[in-house]
């Protein structure tokens, strides 16, 4: 699995992609095991409610599952238009 | 349906009729274009975009064609850019054909409420050389949850 970042959480946590192959079955479990991982991790992750993420391009809420899942990518609110 | 997510400068012009003269049968094309807007009079050096590009042409066709199932619609266009853009700068347009203008009307402005905050765009300003991650505003997700 391929865990990405979009602007401010590329930044701080310094890279735009990194693989994944850990027991997480959810966002939340995988956010879990990030945070435990480094301060940066831990800092990026420590309000929820200012990031999105999106499981195999698809906007889904932190408790979703990650079964079979090729791709989440982590990212702020999005400000298009 | 079109659409494009670009760096390339577009002609809103040349985008408007072309779109208009592909359906002789509408009554009605509603427009809206996307300005980089410098609020700080004179102090935006820049506008730079980022996207998620495995995501960005899905997001927005999902968008479009929810528009499409809403409203009677004869097409719809979005063009986004993406990249370093400058105050004055065509940021994006979208353009809605129909019958009748309230439907035109209605999803050109149901898709700009999605694109604002679901389609997965960035955007950081360049103010006097430093850079600052624009935030989401919560006027962006009131305007979304009227069409809930």
């Amino acid at each position: 699995m391929q865990l990405v970042y979009f602007a401010w959480v590329r930044e701080r946590i310094g890279t735009g992609s990194e693989p994944y192959d850990g027991p997480a079955q959810t966002v939340a479990e995988l956010v879990a095991e990030l945070r435990a991982r480094e301060p940066r991790y831990d800092l990026v992750f420590s309000d929820l409610t200012s990031l999105r993420v999106a499981v195999d391009q698809e906007l889904v809420d932190f408790d979703a599952p990650l079964s079979n899942a090729q791709e989440v990518a982590f990212f702020p609110p999005m400000t298009g238009g | 349906m079109k659409i494009l997510v670009q760096t390339a400068p577009f002609d809103v012009g040349h985008e408007t009729n072309a779109f208009t003269d592909t359906h002789k049968n509408v009554g009605a094309v509603v427009t809206f274009t996307g300005i980089v807007r410098d609020d700080d009079c004179g102090s935006l050096d820049a506008m730079e975009i980022e996207h998620y590009p495995a995501m960005t042409h899905k997001a927005i066709t999902q968008h479009a064609q929810s528009a499409q199932d809403r409203w009677n619609l004869a097409d719809v266009m979005v063009i986004h850019r993406y990249g370093k853009l400058v105050p004055g700068d065509v940021i994006m347009m979208v353009a809605t054909a129909a019958r009748h203008r309230t439907d035109a009307f209605q999803a050109a402005e149901f898709l700009m409420d999605y694109l604002k905050s679901r389609a997965p765009f960035w955007k950081k300003e360049w103010i006097d050389g430093h850079p600052r991650w624009v935030e989401a505003k919560q006027l962006d997700e009131d305007a979304l949850a009227r069409w809930d």
